[in-house]
């Protein structure tokens, strides 16, 4: 995959909290957080539990795959660098977690809630890449 | 019953400035001026009968400083909407001070129309890189809704044509004459974020408005009847924007706001003469409908479909036009529902008067942005 630099786009802004998950991301690989207490996984980044208010984290490996939990093809970007439609989604990720992203290669009016999606990369930039999501190939 | 302390409060004046989707000549500064000016006449007070203050963009304490007003209370995190008028009532009920100014105002905010509303697309870190803006968060979960019960483009359109149409004849909206509508307009209007058109989502524009709240015993003998804080709630799971909007965690936001804020009023929804709800998205008002009890869960297509919703209706909704086609600035829209709910109880509704209108429900938030409030007002003090 060829790094293209898209400097218009939006990126995120890493905090010392996320830095790990982007750090991953940068390998092309996708990571949560799993309390060690109670064993649930936690995304968005915290530095406690939201199940048992613990501070017992770890970064572990997610398994990269899902399902479309809710959709929605977008047509009025949020500003001009996005190139419309785009599909924005909710993805139940095996394991037990919900993250947004985009779904890609694949046209926008073949998405469905319940569709068997896995995790693909976007270098965006030098320091930050996206991990996005497509059909699960067989 | 018991005693509420929430009930010794009242409504004495309300205002909305002129709204147009670019108010020249104005600042956020000077239409919020020009709002409380209005509330302070409809009233029948002045900045001296003032002792508290929750005043958006200017801020409550730097609008103390330049009015030259000693005040014994100022907001510290309601917003100028829901959450506001209930602190302020808290405060007003509790004693800490008389008399609450709520105000707010934009204008000159949205200029760069090649991007949605800049309120509309917080730069938040887990969500702004995939393109996400409200639309696209709302319509994640309305989606849901319409997979797991079955509700209908139509039903969502048959919403947002129903408020439109008010809109449509209400002289001070910003869409005044620009209907009427027919469902089919709205589906055939241009897709933002699928399911919702164009025309299913809530409108950017400009405008002011303004609020006084007071202990009962001053209410009396006003220029304007008094409306009562009959009862509130609210509830959230957590900030907007920042993390999935998670139909199966909103699924009943607000469902105990609407119980407690029913309970403290001792009224059911049988009793609402009129809903003034927060129409920021077609859909979210089907949720209203359900999660406040006017319908069963998964029951809100069919019913808005019913009539009920229409003027001269059991449960008519945002008679003004709301956010969708009176004004929606960015953050005075939360107290302009509340506004028009005190002028149907007033009886002096500009258009869609309900006739003999004695109890209003209005709210603000919705599943999308992760909370919802509820006040209840009515002419009759509980
Ligand atoms: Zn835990």
């Amino acid at each position: 995959m060829t790094i293209e630099a898209k400097p218009q786009l939006p990126v995120p802004h890493p905090t010392p909290i996320s830095q790990p998950f982007w750090d991953a991301c940068l390998r092309h690989e996708l990571t949560v957080q799993k309390c060690t207490s109670c064993g649930k996984l936690i995304f968005i980044p915290q530095d406690f539990c939201r199940y048992c208010f613990t501070e017992t984290l770890e970064w572990v490996p997610s398994s990269g795959t899902g399902k479309v939990y809710s959709y929605t093809t977008v047509w009025r970007p949020q500003t001009p660098s996005f190139e419309v439609p785009y599909v924005v989604a909710i993805i139940d990720i095996d394991g037990g977690y919900q993250m947004l992203s985009n779904v890609i290669n694949v046209p926008p009016d073949q998405v469905k809630v319940g569709m068997a999606v896995e995790v693909v990369w976007d270098d965006v930039t030098d320091t930050i890449t996206l991990p996005k999501f497509q059909p699960r190939q067989a | 019953m018991g005693n509420i302390p929430l009930h010794d409060v009242a409504v004495v004046g309300v205002y909305n400035t002129k709204q147009a989707r670019s108010l020249e000549g104005h600042t956020s500064r000077t239409i919020t001026v020009e709002a409380i000016r209005g509330a302070l006449d409809d009233a029948g007070m002045t900045l001296s009968d003032i002792d508290g203050l929750c005043i958006g963009g200017i801020g409550s304490r730097a609008f103390g400083y330049e009015a030259g007003l000693r005040h014994t209370w100022a907001a510290n995190g309601g917003l100028v909407g829901v959450s506001g008028v209930l602190e302020a009532a808290a405060a007003i009920s509790n004693g800490i001070v008389n008399t609450v100014l709520i105000a707010s105002g934009s204008a000159g905010v949205y200029t760069q129309r090649e991007s949605t509303a800049p309120w509309t697309r917080p730069s938040n870190e887990f969500v702004e890189c995939w393109g996400l803006f409200t639309a696209a968060e709302f319509a994640l979960v309305a989606r849901r809704h319409m997979e797991r019960y079955g509700t209908t483009p139509h039903q969502l359109a048959t919403v947002a044509a129903t408020i439109r149409n008010n809109g449509n004849i209400n002289p001070g909206a910003v869409y005044y004459g620009r209907g009427p509508f027919t469902p089919e307009d709205v589906l055939n209007s241009r897709m933002i974020a699928d399911p919702y058109h164009l025309l299913d989502c809530a409108m950017t524009s400009e405008g002011g408005g303004a609020m006084i709240l007071t202990r009962a015993d001053r209410a009396q003998d006003r220029p304007k009847p008094p409306v009562y804080v009959l009862g509130g709630g609210m509830e959230g799971e957590g900030p907007a924007y920042q993390h999935p909007p998670s139909y199966d965690m909103l699924d009943e936001t607000g469902v105990g706001a609407a119980k407690r804020a029913f309970r403290m009023a001792g009224i059911t929804p049988n009793d609402v003469d009129v809903c003034e709800f927060y129409d920021n998205f077609s859909w979210e008002v089907i949720r209203m409908l359900e999660v406040f009890g006017f319908c069963g869960q998964g029951e809100g297509g069919p019913f808005v479909e019913s009539g009920a919703i229409q003027p001269g209706g059991k449960f008519p909704i945002v008679t003004d036009g709301g956010l969708m086609s009176f004004s929606h600035s960015g953050n005075v829209q939360r107290l302009q529902r509340i506004i028009q709910a005190v002028r149907q109880v007033r009886g002096d509704s500009v258009v869609n008067q309900v006739p003999n209108a004695h109890v209003a429900i209005t709210n603000n938030g919705g599943a999308g942005a992760l909370y919802t409030d509820v006040l209840l007002v009515g002419d009759q003090r509980p």
